[in-house]
């Protein structure tokens, strides 16, 4: 057998794939819940009603899928430039604890200054965080030529060691008993919620207002040409006169930044404070989501909200019938492999011969 | 300081502990190094080892004996290489993404049947695992298990089958040019599949290394970046088996001597800090080696028939 590239684009298949791949994930994750001994119909209902049913529902969906939009467009700018950045979660985690560094109640009291002040000086930490943990590995690859997926997987461990270090030593919450558990955030710098009685905050729109920034730079800037020219084919490029390296080194920058201000905005809408299990791999989900988003940020969006859904319909799924939660984690991976084949087959036909 | 040092290494219970540690990592190393020298990146290691582990437990949790753990262990590797294989041998997808979502897939599935199997457990369940090998005699190694032994004698088998055999010459033809491999009449698709299977088969036992000898049960974190290791320490032996052997003692050795310190300091410096220093001095031995790097010049490069 051989691939042969397809000629011109046909829009009904471009559709058509990508249901597929879908339908073909819910057959493989229904043999997983029937091996179960649930009832397959039944469990789905109730995923679908746990994520997407009621307005409690869609509140839980969308606070999960803020920090998913932000990873997910982390891993898509990097890997448009062909920059394999797999530690967005230690980013994460690195911009988490820059944020309470900054605008948490060290010793009872935050730093003294004006809220809007300590806010911007906030963010500000998270995002230099997030910056330098990916700057690192894009430093040793261009300079150096060490392969960056392997430096920013070692470096996820490196990072929540320390962060569990700093949750035992000097950021330590004195008041939690023994938990590990960083020091508080000074309320004024705080995400305002932007939804009653939910857990909605603000940082859902910062998170939608960058997949669109990022949208737009990618199409309509000159960096974004050179970005797509990188990854596209990083030779070529260097020949038509791109920058390369620089180029690359921006890409990092950007893409650890996103992914340290995820960090940020999740202390600063949701938990209020750091602690281990603050993420239970965002990080990696946002591979899994960029790649479902055809590493389009505005497809972020959509792909943030669809897993963040199907992630929180399996736990109040789990509640109910005796299917285990990680069927989520199934179905999520198992859709990357799927829509990973979906592409290829709009680009490609498989000729037997 | 320096007593204690001196003391630690003439102990044969360290270096015993050196050779358990670095038993997986041999195993998932020379994986890698398999699949990586037919010219395929296999990031799937993280999740292949924690599929073994759990599959291989399993089994002898279902009562059948530690050697057939081992081989339903193995299996469970290869039929997760052979998806990743398909994935980007004849369909030609990232070789980073599939492998990616390989681990992602393999290590949520491994979760999920745990759950299922054992809906109910606080404390997991357990088996009874390899005994060390008394019998030996010889100091350091007879206080290993079985698998240790084999994760050895397999560094100079792979070595001689890489280096002196033609199937070995096929593997690594695929991996430095797979267009003159074609011209030699070899099916580089078959060639390629066959040995992520092969490498996959290996991180399989490795995984199961972690359940069957080194503990005896299976949890969540157990394998814990060991995978991501193994990818680290190929690079740093230049692809050759002995070298890998050589990587994984030495890391193992640095995993080992962090453990003596912790407990011989008594918390002066924060335990995590020890924990840090194996992944930090990967990291180091990366960029030390990157230059040197010689890749198998078809690493990462999928291979489409008659395209130039």
């Amino acid at each position: 057998m051989r691939l042969e590239a397809r000629g011109a684009l046909s829009p009904a298949l471009a559709i058509a794939a990508p249901v597929a791949a879908i339908a073909c994930t819910l057959v493989v994750a229904a043999l997983f819940v029937a091996w179960a001994g649930a009832p397959v119909g039944r469990t789905y209902a109730l995923i679908f009603e746990g994520g997407f049913g009621s307005r409690f529902a869609w509140s839980e969906t969308l606070t999960r899928a803020t920090p998913l939009m932000l990873t997910g467009l982390a891993a898509t700018i990097a890997f448009r430039a062909h920059l394999y950045n797999i530690g967005a979660e230690g980013q994460l985690y690195a911009g988490a604890l820059a944020a309470v560094a900054v605008g948490g109640l060290h010793g009872g009291a935050a730093l003294d200054l004006p809220a809007p002040v300590l806010f911007a000086a906030m963010i500000a930490a998270a995002t230099i965080a997030g910056a330098i943990l990916m700057a690192l590995p894009a430093f040793a690859k261009t300079r150096f030529g060490v392969d960056e997926v392997v430096t920013t997987l070692l470096l996820n461990f490196i990072v929540l060691l320390f962060v569990s270090m700093m949750l035992d030593g000097p950021m330590k919450d004195p008041t939690a008993m023994g938990w590990p558990q960083s020091v508080a955030l000074d309320e004024a710098v705080e995400l305002p919620k932007l939804v009653e009685r939910t857990r909605v905050h603000a940082g859902l729109l910062v998170a939608i207002a960058l997949c669109v920034l990022a949208w737009a730079a990618m199409r309509l800037t000159t960096f974004g040409f050179e970005v797509r020219a990188v990854g596209a084919n990083a030779r070529a490029a260097r020949f038509a006169g791109v920058p390369v390296t620089r180029t690359l080194m921006l890409v990092a920058i950007a893409s650890g930044a996103v992914a340290g201000l995820a960090g940020a905005i999740e202390v600063a809408g949701r938990t209020g404070y750091v602690t281990l299990d603050m993420s239970p791999g965002y990080g990696y989900t946002g591979i899994v989501i960029a790649m479902l988003a055809g590493l389009n940020p505005l497809g972020v969006i959509a792909a943030a909200v669809f897993v963040a859904g199907v992630l929180v319909g399996a736990d109040s799924m789990s509640r109910a019938v005796a299917v285990p939660t990680y069927i989520a984690d199934v179905i999520v991976a198992f859709a990357l492999l799927a829509m990973l084949v979906a592409a290829a087959a709009v680009r490609y036909r498989v000729r037997w011969r | 300081m320096i007593d204690a040092l001196a003391a630690m290494l003439v102990n044969a219970d360290f270096w015993s502990a050196v050779l358990r540690i670095a038993t997986p990592l041999i195993f998932g190393t020379l994986g890698v190094l398999l699949c990586e020298r037919a010219g395929v990146l296999n990031l799937g290691i993280e999740g292949i080892m924690v599929a073994g582990a759990f599959t291989g437990w399993l089994a002898v949790h279902a009562g059948a004996s530690l050697w057939v753990g081992v081989l339903v262990a193995a299996g469970t590797g290869a039929v997760f290489g052979l998806l990743h294989g398909i994935l980007t041998v004849p369909l030609a997808l990232s070789q980073h993404v599939s492998g990616l979502g390989i681990t992602l897939f393999a290590s949520s599935v491994a979760s999920y049947a745990y759950r299922v199997s054992f809906p109910n457990v606080t404390t997991p369940p357990t088996i009874e695992p390899f005994g060390e090998m008394h019998a030996l005699g010889i100091p350091v190694l007879d206080a290993q298990t079985p698998l240790t032994l084999i994760a050895i004698a397999l560094v100079p088998l792979i070595a001689w089958i890489l280096n002196r055999t033609p199937l070995g010459l096929a593997v690594r033809m695929v991996g430095e040019n797979p267009a003159a491999a074609e011209g030699q009449g070899l099916d580089v698709v078959a060639v390629r599949v066959g040995a992520i299977v092969a490498g996959s088969a290996l991180m399989g036992v490795g995984g199961a290394f972690l359940t069957l000898a080194a503990f005896n049960s299976f949890y969540f974190q157990m394998v814990n970046g060991r995978g991501w290791i193994c990818v680290a320490l190929v690079v740093f032996a230049s692809w050759r088996p002995g070298k890998a052997l050589l990587g994984a003692m030495l890391f193992a050795f640095f995993d080992a001597m962090q453990l003596r310190l912790q407990q011989a300091d008594a918390g002066a410096v924060p335990y995590q800090a020890w924990l840090m220093l194996p992944y930090v001095l990967s990291i180091v031995a990366l960029i030390a080696v990157a230059r040197r790097a010689s890749y198998p010049q078809a690493l990462m490069k999928p291979y489409r028939k008659g395209e130039r």
